[in-house]
């Protein structure tokens, strides 16, 4: 193929068009002043103006998580890349596909403390999936073309491309790569034969099987998700969910037993605690998840099935080891059943005992009167949304488990949430680049006070591109988890978690051209609700909650999953020094 | 490593190939560091015709399941090309190059020449005070003669690491 002579910049956009970008987030500076040029002279790719680069990348996951597409991101040298760093260390923890492409200084100074010099390889060496400094302007386009491999494909994850501002400039042929790849990098993708029928044969022997998926799930895509359905019903076998993978399973499915861990349902961690085959699909054993080690799920056989090696045996020891894309390997075990004839040898025993913990009804609530109680404004907001299958962000901290625990999902790709990394100031963001790759989709950043405030710039964002997304805060005037943990460890001392001198959260959307609206009773919640869903444009919804409701299930730190705290009135004020060192 | 104190440590030789590309040094040091492995010797350099590709060869010790850990962090690193836990693996040949300055005069200077041929050392510089010895082996051969020529006038020594490879005709 006969290429054409172009600058790097040019090479650049020519790129990710032929990637089919189509959006990219960024904020401009002096050293991609060339690249702002050449976005400036075409159509094909949009760029959204954001009012921080740590937004940038946020907004780059939402957009990826919801559309399962990578997100792309433009951000200028020093305070630029540096401001994008908890972005990627985000994207890594989560395994969420996105490019960032970072200005450089000239090469000539590189090394100089030039002026908004950082050494952006170095930086995000152990954040990012891979990076790259590109020298040679010929090299670019394959560069881009080889990022977008690298972040799309194994394990997902942040992949950084550092660009000096001479190497945009300078020109070279560009030939679009009549193959992607990397020379050496070759994730796997089918699981081992002998692995899966293995597998296959403890399953179908299982008389108390569960099925615990997280994230790959969703990253694996919506064929790995049909798969599961069809395998948690071969196997009669119960599925829970980290966090992450909320969405995987429709949680109206009665083998659903909600997420597990910290914060988990008493049915989904006596479940895990009890089982005698544990088949990990996509998940990586976290301490959210096992609470105490040696006290988890200690008396089954454990399989993993992971895309990413060094997942296995990290914390939890396992029995069985698959490495491959998890959809394939559970459509793979499904076939195997299937053509084996296998039948379920789940007991009706094992049922009834989960009946049992189900009956305890471990995410009850009780509404009382005008006061609102945050889970019972979540259920609200998804008795009024749900049939239009939203797309739900979150901060970080209470609202999010309770959103989580209570805003229930049917589909992938619709609960978009900070898991690994915790990032408060994800959900406002993550909820343009949503509303971005799904124009027509209701969007809502379900927040807290504070959280909201840590990337609030972006109210301006939203405002510019006419994007109708909701943020709907549940404002009860506290870093809600740091005063929860400080209730439970610290004897109710709560240092520096008291959110002072809020903003009037309503005059403040206004001030932005956003809707702004306060629900400060029971009675007025349906009202509010419908009134932010009537609104064609970005609502803001300061949901006036309980102040001191404590989010339950609660595992304590160092504690089993049979130990989970169910209610307030168990929670006591301390405790010992080795508890009180775990996060 | 704090997770699994009750596991008794292993010394491992680990042979990685990696691109020879900027920055993969940093990105293997800082996954050591990063995770809090260990890192007793490692040495890196050029092994191909083309300069494309570098030997970096790790000795870590650690609990068998860190260990196991380490090869699999390594392996997904985006230019490693290969890691190859050689102590698993089996058969393979070690081997450590150091240099040691030795100074005195009268029966220490013999003795040090004396001590020197049995370990097959030899001088690559000589002053009629002193000598530098060029020793290789195993590591724990170098150790043993380091400890000896402190007996003799030890000044100063460079240790190049191990560099090691499996045995027979096949590439590991």
């Amino acid at each position: 193929m006969h290429g054409r002579e172009m600058s790097g910049a040019e090479i650049i956009i020519q790129a990710l068009t032929d990637l089919g970008v189509d959006v990219i987030f960024g904020y401009p500076g002096g050293a991609v002043l060339p690249l702002y040029d050449a976005l400036f002279r075409q159509n094909a790719v949009r760029h959204i103006l954001v009012r921080h680069e740590q937004a940038a990348v946020h907004a780059a996951e939402g957009y990826a998580r919801s559309t399962g597409k990578p997100g792309v991101v433009l951000v200028t040298s020093g305070p630029g890349a540096t401001n994008a760093v908890t972005g990627i260390t985000d994207a890594l923890m989560d395994s969420i596909p996105v490019v960032i492409l970072t200005g450089q200084v000239a090469s000539h100074l590189i090394g100089s403390d030039a002026f908004q010099e950082a050494d952006t390889i170095g930086i995000t060496r152990h954040c990012s999936k891979h990076n790259y400094l590109v020298k040679d302007t010929a090299q670019l386009g394959n560069v881009v073309h080889e990022a977008f491999h690298i972040a799309t494909s194994g394990r997902p994850g942040p992949v950084v491309i550092d660009i000096p501002k001479d190497v945009q400039v300078a020109r070279a042929i560009y030939n679009r790569p009549q193959t992607t790849g990397h020379k050496t990098y070759r994730p796997r993708l089918k699981g081992d034969a002998e692995a899966i029928a293995a597998a296959v044969e403890m399953l179908a022997t299982a008389e108390r099987p569960l099925l615990y998926t997280g994230g790959g799930i969703i990253n694996s895509g919506p064929r790995a998700a049909a798969a599961l359905r069809e395998l948690a019903a071969l196997a009669n076998a119960p599925v829970t969910s980290t966090l992450m993978g909320l969405g995987a399973f429709p949680a109206s499915d009665p083998r659903f037993l909600g997420m597990l861990g910290m914060h988990g349902t008493f049915e989904a961690n006596w479940a895990t605690n009890q089982c005698d085959v544990l088949l990990c699909l996509g998940a990586r054993f976290d301490d959210r998840v096992t609470g105490r080690l040696d006290g988890f799920s200690p008396g089954s056989r454990k399989i993993h099935v992971d895309i990413d090696r060094s997942s296995f045996n990290k914390t939890v020891r396992v029995d069985l080891a698959i490495e491959g894309d998890v959809g394939h390997v559970i459509e793979d075990m499904v076939a195997l059943w299937k053509s084996q004839g296998r039948k379920p040898a789940t007991s009706d025993e094992w049922w009834s005992r989960i009946a049992g913990w189900r009956a305890r009804n471990s995410l009850a609530f009780e509404q009382k009167g005008e006061p609102i109680e945050p889970q019972h404004a979540i259920r609200r907001l998804w008795e009024a949304t749900h049939r239009q299958s939203p797309i739900i962000t979150t901060e970080v901290g209470q609202h999010q488990m309770w959103a989580a625990q209570h805003f229930t999902f049917e589909k992938p790709n619709k609960w978009l949430t900070s898991g690994g990394l915790g990032t408060m100031g994800y959900g406002l963001p993550a909820a343009i680049g949503a509303q971005l790759g799904n124009p027509d989709a209701l969007v809502i950043d379900i927040a807290g006070e504070a959280s909201i405030q840590m990337n609030i710039q972006e109210l301006g964002t939203a405002t510019q591109y006419r994007l109708p997304v909701k943020i709907f805060i549940l404002n009860n005037e506290y870093m809600g988890m740091v005063r929860q943990w400080q209730d439970l460890t610290y004897e109710g001392r709560y240092s520096e978690s008291y959110s002072d001198a809020l903003p009037d959260f309503v005059r403040l959307a206004e001030a932005y051209g956003w809707k702004g609206i306060l629900i400060e009773k029971a009675s007025e919640l349906d009202a509010g609700i419908a009134a932010m869903l009537a609104h064609d444009g970005p609502v803001m919804v300061d949901c006036r909650v309980v102040k001191h409701a404590n989010c339950f299930p609660m595992i304590p730190s160092g504690a089993t999953h049979t130990e989970m705290l169910l209610a307030a009135d168990q929670v006591e004020g301390k405790f010992d020094a080795s508890a009180e060192a775990l996060v | 490593m704090g997770l699994f104190p009750e596991e008794p440590s292993e010394r491992h030789t680990l042979s990685v190939l990696v691109d020879n590309e900027a920055g993969v040094l940093g990105r293997i040091v800082g996954l050591f560091s990063a995770r809090g492995y260990n890192i007793e010797s490692l040495t890196v350099a050029d092994v191909s015709a083309d300069e494309a590709v570098s030997r970096i060869t790790i000795v870590t010790s650690g609990p068998r399941r860190v260990i196991d850990q380490i090869t699999a962090q390594l392996d997904r690193l985006v230019p490693v090309h290969k890691v190859i836990d050689l102590t698993e693996l089996g058969p393979h040949v070690e081997r450590e190059l150091a240099l040691v300055k030795v100074a005195g005069v009268g029966e220490k200077r013999v003795e040090a020449l004396r001590l020197a041929d049995i370990f097959r050392a030899r001088p690559v510089d000589t002053s009629t005070a002193s000598f530098i010895f060029e020793v290789s082996g195993s590591s724990g051969k170098v150790d043993q003669f380091i400890e000896l020529m402190r007996e003799v006038g030890l000044v100063e020594v460079a240790r190049g690491g191990v560099v090691a490879l499996s045995r027979g005709a096949e590439p590991a």
